[in-house]
């Protein structure tokens, strides 16, 4: 028998929509794929009883004719987002085992679409981390190796969980966040798909928050396609969270494979930094050659603020969080460390129950939101934030249709191996992925090749706003003239 | 504003006079089913946690949605104050820790509030109007509450009240006396009561102030403020200005400068006493909420809401000077609610507008003051008493007996001209049968004519004599008429 967790989601849709298989067999494969593959920790809960549960509603609906588009197709959930009666902890230890009594918009879209849920995903902690390895529940390790190496290696992060559950054949999509590259970084290390659409496509409602104004719900898949089929489902308008489009949604599906002649794509000069390898370079180079076979135009153009966007991206997101994770205080939920009086209550809940990367970032946000600093660091953050995404608006009047960067700065590093002393180290993971955070835009992380070592590398395609479509069209040339990357050996199972 | 000091206002000090300098901060909680940011009821009242949304109790992910009806509140409210009205505004957070604070913010309105400068006209006491400005009014969630008394060793908190929407209206520094104080959120509250956008209870909490005080020599610029915080009744507003006024007089005569700080009221003792200073004051670190998009409207909306306020306390008290010819103090307590200027309306119209003023004003008003009830549960109607007013002026019934019959109507009900006729209470105006009484009174009480003659005030008791011999229903004038000619005085 063929392994089902290696089909992609759109041709589990169509061997379920044409009944060759059914949803209750495909689930079990997965479940028990996702047992065997309990050293890499990408799942923080399984919920198999809850997933073959959900595997015979659908087969009943499929029976009746009553299919929706996800119909019985597992998935895997990033613990930020809230599920009804399964914990949800943002991968926090101060969450305890909190179980909320409501589903947030985006996963209640996807149940209704029929998908089935295998159990929640690994992240750092309240996403704040680029490795993973922030997570309450310990690092996620990738499905990854080097060649000739079995050093355990980061999936990226945030969505270190969702990257690695879609790489490792654990699920068949995934549920991921994006605020400053937590959905494309981790697709990039793990030779998997995924987009972080416009700001207010999706809606926020019911996910944790860390960054309100950066935030953004998004897939994770092994495809182009996949994602497309994904967030079709996933967006749209919700009263609910005011920052949210109303605007339609369209059938993504439609455009991978679209044609892709005569659209010009910008390549920002900005974005060769400084010590970028040679590998990078000539990735970046492989893919401006990908899209021009392809009857694209390549432009060179300028986003001349991208310098200031990381330093900026790591005022405006801590001091967001710092006031977003004030509701943790062991009054009402999660966990509460007593103390002799309310404040060391608050003091000693906080303390026990934020990790370090958390705390500091909660300390950094508090620093820049005070009396006598406000001015000097946020406002001139939102000040950079307004021209970077004018750098955008004016290179898309120019007539470019997409931006193609490489996704991160390098390949895949061990678990332990970067920001130990330094986080700037860590941060400077996020400096291509930012930009598109800080400006409230599409981008698109897609395999473009291996490194020497033989792990994946991605390149980001930025889009205009909610032009999420030409992303597709655009990423699925890449991903047909890169070829798929081939699938990581199954060392752990 | 630094208008020309009042002597009548200023207090005396050991080392001369001093001038209380007033600012008010009104909290006044939005008239709304639910709460400013969440479908959650405002009811008053339930059990704890009764009304409590995901939101309000701060849930992860949870976010806020603006509450269209608070808004039309706050720019009905701004329209008012003649008040600009910002139509873009923006949402900030104010942050800080308390349990009952779930969100360990407040949403709040901190650089670009919804209604800007505006101003309210104040009738005082002795007559004398001011202005008083407004700087701003800005929108907020309110806090839950904090129960300290129902475990030894815990806190209880009930998020009943956390979210729902108030209006902070700021004023200027205008006020220079607790009169000024009082008599201002008097007509602030009758303003907002009118306009339907908060009900003004106090006792409920739903208008609480925070009184800035300050106190300098006449002409001096302005002294060091300490801030009252949550005044709720106006009795306590004016007085904490006195005591806060007396205490910091007393520190600057002995030479003391006042510290910058926040004040509590005690209303037990009488006294203000500190709550923090101004370097323990939180550093709020207010940013603009990122979970909601600025607050814009068109003017056209605003204009649609114009159309639809109703007639405010300062327009019906001109009109009802202009149209029924009442008195400005008069119109001014006629328009205190607006359910008694309806009332006095009701029954002046078609009617003699200063009968009807002073039969609402001292009888009906003074009754209901007596019973301890509001106009709208009045056991006497507009029309029963507008029935009695024409009576009067009919002469149908005397003045006295117009008294009886409102007693007769406030206890008994029924239709004043019915009563009248049925209980006989008709005023005597036969001369020939007031006549024959006058004689028979002159005639039994020789001793009294003689006196009348030299001292002509005795005539009051010859006129209450016959009054009591017709059992009140003759004519007074008449009576005082026969009287006169037959005693033979002016």
């Amino acid at each position: 028998m063929t392994d089902l967790t290696q089909m992609t989601l759109a041709e589990a849709r169509d061997a379920v929509a044409a009944k060759k298989l059914s949803s209750t067999e495909l689930t079990k494969a997965f479940v028990d794929a996702v047992e065997k593959a309990r050293p890499l920790n990408a799942y923080v809960l399984e919920t198999p009883e809850k997933a073959l549960a959900m595997a015979k509603a659908s087969d009943e609906r499929i029976a009746k004719g009553a299919a929706g588009p996800l119909e019985g197709l597992p998935l895997g959930i990033k613990d930020l987002y809230a599920t009804e009666g399964t914990r949800t902890t943002a991968c926090s230890k101060i969450l305890g085992n909190f179980v909320p009594p409501y589903e947030s918009t985006v996963t209640s879209q996807l149940w209704r679409d029929g998908a089935v849920m295998l159990g929640k995903l690994n992240n750092d902690e309240f996403a704040m981390g680029s490795s993973n390895e922030t997570s309450a529940f310990g690092p996620v390790v990738s499905p990854w190796q080097r060649t000739g190496s079995n050093a355990q290696l980061v999936p990226g992060g945030s969505s270190g969980g969702s990257s690695a559950a879609v790489a490792a054949n654990i699920c068949l999509g995934a549920t991921a966040t994006d605020t400053g590259g937590s959905i494309r970084q981790p697709a990039a290390f793990t030779g998997t798909v995924g987009i972080k659409p416009t700001y207010g496509r999706c809606s926020r409602w019911g996910i944790v928050a860390f960054a309100s104004s950066l935030d953004q719900a998004g897939p994770i898949a092994k495809t182009v396609r996949d994602n497309a089929i994904l967030l079709r489902s996933m967006a749209g308008f919700d009263p609910k969270d005011s920052t949210s489009a109303d605007r339609a949604v369209p059938d993504y599906e439609k455009a991978v494979g679209a044609s892709v002649k005569g659209m010009k794509i910008g390549i920002p000069k900005e974005y060769r930094v400084d010590g970028m390898s040679a590998e990078i370079e000539a990735l970046w180079q492989k893919g401006a050659d990908m899209l021009r076979a392809a009857g694209a135009e390549i432009v060179e153009v300028s986003l001349p603020h991208t310098k200031y966007a990381l330093p900026a991206y790591y005022i405006v997101a801590p001091a967001e969080a710092s006031s977003n994770l004030a509701r943790y205080d062991g009054v009402r939920y999660g966990v509460r460390v007593p103390g002799k009086d309310i404040v060391s209550m608050y003091e000693n809940t906080r303390a026990e129950g934020f990790g370090k990367e958390v705390r500091r970032r909660i300390m950094i946000g508090t620093y820049v939101l005070s009396a006598g600093y406000y001015d000097a660091y946020y406002v001139r953050a939102q000040k950079i934030r307004t021209l970077i995404r004018q750098d955008f608006e004016k290179v898309y009047a120019q007539g470019i249709n997409a931006i193609l960067t490489p996704a991160t700065p390098s390949a895949a590093f061990g678990i332990g191996e970067k920001g130990g002393a330094d986080p700037v180290e860590m941060y400077l993971n996020d400096v291509f992925t930012v930009t598109v955070n800080m400006a409230g835009l599409p981008g698109i992380a897609v395999p473009g090749g291996l490194s020497a070592e033989g792990l994946p590398l991605g390149l980001q395609l930025i889009g205009r706003p909610f032009d999420e479509e030409t992303l597709f069209s655009l990423g699925e040339v890449i991903e047909q003239a890169a070829g798929r990357v081939a699938l990581p050996q199954r060392w752990w199972a | 504003m630094n208008a020309t000091v009042d002597p009548k206002k200023l207090i005396k000090g050991a080392t001369g006079d001093w001038e209380v300098v007033i600012g008010m901060e009104i909290h006044a909680q939005v008239t709304s089913q639910s709460k400013l940011f969440s479908g959650a009821s405002t009811e008053f009242g339930g059990d704890p946690n009764d009304h409590v949304s995901l939101v309000d109790a701060a849930m992860p992910g949870m976010l806020p949605v603006i509450n269209a009806e608070c808004v039309a509140q706050a720019i009905r409210t701004g329209l008012g104050l003649k008040a600009q009205i910002n139509l873009r505004s923006v949402f900030d957070r104010k942050n800080y820790f308390y349990p009952d604070l779930p969100q360990g913010y407040q949403i709040s309105q901190y650089k670009d509030p919804i209604v800007g400068e505006g101003e309210v006209l104040v009738d005082l006491p002795d007559g004398q109007q001011i202005t008083v400005g407004i700087e701003r009014l800005h929108l907020e969630q309110d806090a839950g509450k904090s129960l300290h008394d129902q475990s030894p060793t815990m806190s209880f908190v009930d998020l009943n009240r956390s979210g729902v929407a108030l209006m902070e209206i700021v004023s200027k520094p205008d006020l220079r006396s607790s009169d000024e104080a009082r008599a201002y959120v008097t007509k602030l509250r009758t303003i907002l009561r009118y306009l339907g956008t908060c009900d003004g209870n106090m006792e409920e909490g739903s208008l609480r102030a925070d009184v800035n005080v300050s106190v300098r020599r006449p002409g001096e610029p302005l002294g060091t403020r300490c801030e009252i915080k949550n005044v709720n009744s106006i009795r306590f507003i004016g007085q904490a200005i006195e005591y806060e006024a007396r205490r910091q007089i007393g520190i600057l005569e002995d030479g003391g400068k006042i510290d910058q700080e926040t004040r509590l009221f005690d209303p037990g003792k009488g006294e203000t006493r500190s709550m923090r200073s101004k370097e323990e004051a939180h550093d709020y670190r207010y940013f603009p909420d990122p979970d909601l998009l600025p607050l814009e409207f068109t003017q056209a909306y605003v204009d649609e809401l114009k159309k639809g306020l109703p007639e405010l306390p300062d327009e019906k008290k001109a009109r009802f000077i202009a149209a029924y010819g009442v008195t400005a103090y008069d119109a001014g307590v006629l328009v205190a609610e607006r359910a008694g200027a309806d009332y006095f309306e009701a029954v002046a119209k078609g009617r003699d507008g200063k009968a009807a003023a002073n039969w609402v004003i001292n009888e009906l008003f003074g009754r209901l003051n007596k019973d301890g009830k509001d106009v709208t549960s009045s056991p006497v109607s507009a029309a029963q008493l507008g029935a009695i007013v024409d009576l009067i002026g009919e002469g149908t019934i005397s003045g006295k007996l117009a008294k009886d019959l409102f007693e007769i109507v406030w206890t008994e009900g029924g239709d004043p001209k019915e009563i009248v006729e049925t209980r006989g209470m008709k005023q005597v105006t036969d001369t020939g049968a007031i006549e024959a009484a006058v004689d028979a009174v002159i005639a039994a009480n020789p001793d009294k004519v003689e006196q009348a003659k030299a001292k002509p005030t005795m005539i009051g008791w010859f006129v209450g004599q016959v009054m009591k011999q017709s059992g009140g229903k003759a004519n007074p004038q008449a009576v005082n008429d026969i009287l006169k000619a037959k005693l033979g005085i002016e």
